[in-house]
């Protein structure tokens, strides 16, 4: 296994060049300010009604709303590393549009032998209503989630893995910006002593996205968020993307299609819609085609859709392309789509449906982490290391059982960053979500969101399953200019007037 | 606006009132049950109370006789009367939830704050304690909200629609209470003439004036002793008090107006005609039809309104 990471801290114990000045700030808090400071963050975020709901959980009322815990301590990006990862991910994330149209249309990559066709016509996440069917802009997703891990190598540098792609309906940025409130609100003068780059604006590019993948012809396209409604785990953010973007939220019930037209039902009468930013799953979308028993969605958007009198994003299908079976083949995606040498690296991922790759799975199931194919949040998967023994056995009945439906990858140490728990700060794991836009150009604002596995040794960074947030700070100007220089000039004049 | 925004924003707005509404008349009850008086007296007090809103039934079946202390945890603080402070202040704050990104921050805060906070001051104990104190502070909180409503949010179709509910909620709460305090008043004292009587009346006057903030604004308007017809005249005739039935319909029209849509025509003729009634009506017409038909015919016409705007605007087709 490799040695860990520490995004703070190098071998040695010594601030790592980007985190110097943070360090240095640090060092000279008090301890019961930082335990004040995230007191009040506390407070604050109830007020502000900033909630998830979790599943399972059956009392009414408040206790189904729970914060996710913020963590005060920022996650530091130099600009450098931005820069490599912000070309990786568009270049990923591209590639993987052309991938799921390719495999709508003229299935180029299948004739290739590339991926291989069962695993793509088979796969569950596969729509056949969308074979043939045109989207503007050939974009099929257009808000991806892109879930980066770094791990730490053998010379104990770091390097960036792709974990997973999430192309259907990626959430937490609204964590990402409201993190960032709140650090502003806590620490204000953090941000004099760092150049952070602003992620203010992700609103803006959002609602651009969307508006320049409406049909055709609509100049001034209306756009909604569509949400399963109060109760999903996610409907503070839906809420709060439909209020920044100044949209209407609307629920299925608010929807219906005439004539092939999508409209919502306002106190105005009917009003023509554009563009749904759906946060639906395709089942829900419209019980015509999908699930029957759907109330969330709406009867009938699938004709107005592949009739292109209204355009769904992400698109109905998208999870061809995000499915952990097809994952293994992104750079290989990345070679044949754009002629590019992959940027990002992907984990080196095992198959299960293969019965050779089954065999060193079920021979090291204790050292690998073992998902569903079609999983998300964190549920039905094993971290082997962290797993009795027990556990690992009744893991294996299961896959034994269904071998196709999981993959296993060699478990990543996760780097680590500095983390205010009880017992003081201490190294927790972390990874990322940057948020990738494509509408007319592929946009992002700098870094994402970092979520913490709070308990230690945990590598699940869930929120379902304990996991808390960070902000994230991608540093504008690289270290060197940001440090002030050894001598201590600076404080020296400041105090002489 | 989306017909489901606005009915949330109705319903926010509506429970909020209701609230404030129950606290009132539980405080003007609990204020009254102070005096000295006979148990009879005082039960008749409480039964109004349950009357007003038409939960007799419900409170009898769940906790049998008459007692102040269980009748205000049932009206306060019982999750399973739909209509107590605490159903109406989570109402109101699911309501609010649903359209959170409608409000304004404040909006959405204070709402959100308030049933927090609520709970927080029933689980300390507070009801038991000092009930006033927890009838001041629902009270205030409403005239928090309201503030907040008035003097952060655009004045678009989502805060007419926030202040129809209001309007509409207050005047079926001050004509409710007015024709249950009037026939209590009636059958027991009305006519008769002995001195304590005339005592308990004047209490009982002016609780009604107390319940709805209207005690100084009455010596201020007549100058007078109180008489029954000269309340009744304030709180239903009077456009410039503010919890008045000509006030509330008054508003009501002038919001309806500014939210009229191609089908709410009869709507809105509905409510400029029950504000016309009220403005050119007189007290001594009312009294001599008889103040309780006058007012069963007015809580009829409010509830058929509510159900037009329902329609029009709130679950169109």
């Amino acid at each position: 296994m490799n040695s860990p990471f520490d995004e703070m801290h190098a071998a040695g114990n010594a601030v790592r060049e980007h985190y110097k000045d943070y360090a240095q700030w640090l060092a000279r808090q008090p301890a019961d300010l930082m335990r004040d400071r995230r007191n009040e963050a506390e407070l604050i975020f109830r007020r502000v009604g900033i909630t998830f709901a979790v599943y399972g959980d059956k009392d009414a009322g408040e206790g189904t709303e729970r914060l996710i815990p913020f963590d005060q301590i920022p996650r530091v990006i130099p600009s450098h590393e931005w820069r490599d990862l912000e070309k990786g991910l568009a270049q990923r994330v591209i590639a993987l549009n052309r991938f799921i149209h390719d495999v709508y249309h003229d299935q180029e990559i299948l004739k290739a032998g590339i991926v291989p066709r069962d695993q793509v016509i088979n796969n569950a996440q596969f729509r056949p209503e969308m074979v043939g069917v045109h989207v503007p802009g050939d974009v099929y997703s257009h808000i991806a989630g892109v879930d980066i891990v770094r791990a730490g190598n053998a010379d104990g540098t770091g390097s960036y893995y792709v974990l997973e792609d999430n192309l259907r309906v990626p959430s937490g940025v609204s964590y990402m910006l409201e993190n960032r409130k709140m650090m502003m609100r806590l620490f204000p003068e953090l941000f004099s002593l760092h150049a952070v780059a602003p992620v203010a604006h992700y609103p803006d590019l959002l609602l651009e996205t969307l508006r320049s993948v409406a049909p055709g012809g609509s100049n001034d396209p209306t756009v909604v968020v569509l949400t399963p409604g109060m109760y999903n785990s996610a409907y503070f953010e839906h809420a709060f993307l439909a209020q920044q973007m100044g949209v209407e939220l609307v629920e299925g019930q608010d929807l219906f299609v005439k004539d092939d037209f999508c409209y919502m039902r306002t106190t105005q009468g009917p009003k023509r819609v554009d563009v749904i930013y759906r946060r639906l799953d395709d089942d829900f979308m419209d019980p015509e085609v999908f699930r029957k028993d759907s109330t969330l969605g709406c009867a009938g958007l699938l004709r107005a859709y592949k009739a292109g009198n209204v355009t769904l994003s992400n698109a109905i299908g998208t999870g061809v392309g995000d499915d952990k079976s097809i994952y293994p083949y992104v750079p290989k995606m990345i070679e044949f789509y754009l002629g590019e040498k992959p940027i990002l690296n992907n984990v080196p991922t095992y198959q299960c449906r293969d019965p050779k790759e089954l065999s060193y799975v079920l021979a090291n199931l204790a050292e690998l982490v073992v998902k569903e194919v079609h999983g998300a949040g964190g549920y039905g998967m094993l971290v082997g290391p962290a797993a009795t023994k027990a556990e690992v056995e009744a893991f294996r009945q299961v896959l034994v059982a269904n071998p196709g439906n999981y993959i296993a990858q060699p478990t990543l140490s996760l780097s680590t960053c500095p983390t205010y728990v009880e017992s003081g700060v201490a190294p927790r794991h972390i990874d990322l979500r940057p948020y990738v836009l494509s509408g007319k150009e592929v946009q992002m604002v700098p870094g994402g969101l970092t979520r913490v596995a709070l308990k230690e040794g945990s590598l699940v960074v869930n929120s379902s399953q304990g996991g808390g947030t960070k902000d994230t700070w991608v540093l504008e100007a690289s270290p060197q200019h940001q440090v002030p220089p050894p001598s201590a000039s600076q404080s020296q004049s400041q105090s002489s007037t | 606006m989306l017909s489901r925004t606005a009915d949330h924003l109705f319903w926010m707005s509506r429970y909020m009132e209701r609230a404030e509404n129950t606290a009132r008349m539980l405080d003007v009850n609990y204020q009254t049950a102070l005096l000295p008086q006979s148990d009879a007296v005082a039960e008749l007090g409480w039964r109004g109370l349950l009357a007003i809103s038409e939960l007799t039934g419900d409170y009898l079946k769940r906790y049998g006789e008459i007692k102040p202390a269980r009748l205000m945890e049932f009206m306060v603080a019982d999750e399973e009367n739909p209509s107590s402070i605490v159903s109406c202040l989570r109402a109101a704050r699911e309501n609010a939830r649903a359209v959170r990104g409608t409000l304004t921050t404040e909006v959405w805060e204070t709402t959100n704050q308030t049933w927090l906070e609520f709970n927080k001051l029933l689980a300390s104990g507070e009801l038991k304690r000092d009930p006033a104190n927890v009838f001041e502070w629902v009270k205030f909180r409403s005239h928090l909200s309201r503030g907040v409503v008035v003097g952060t949010m655009l004045q678009d179709e989502a805060f007419h629609f926030v202040r129809i509910g209001s309007f509409l909620e207050r005047a079926d709460n001050t004509a409710r209470m007015l024709d249950v305090k009037f026939h209590d008043v009636e059958s027991d004292f009305y006519g008769q003439a002995d001195d304590r009587d005339n005592e308990y009346e004047f209490y009982h006057w002016s609780a009604i004036l107390r319940s709805v903030s209207g005690f100084e604004v009455y010596r201020k308007v007549y100058r007078n002793v109180i008489q029954p017809e000269k309340v009744a005249e304030l709180l239903i005739l009077r456009a410039d008090m503010p919890r008045s039935l000509a006030h509330c319909m008054n508003r009501m029209s002038s919001n309806l107006r500014s939210v009229a849509n191609t089908n709410s025509g009869d709507t809105l003729r509905r409510a400029g005609r029950l504000e016309a009634d009220l403005r050119y009506g007189r007290i001594d017409e009312i009294l001599s039809t008889g103040l309780h038909a006058y007012l069963t015919q007015f809580l009829a016409n409010v509830g058929e309104l509510g159900a037009g705007i329902s329609k029009d605007f709130l679950v169109t087709q």
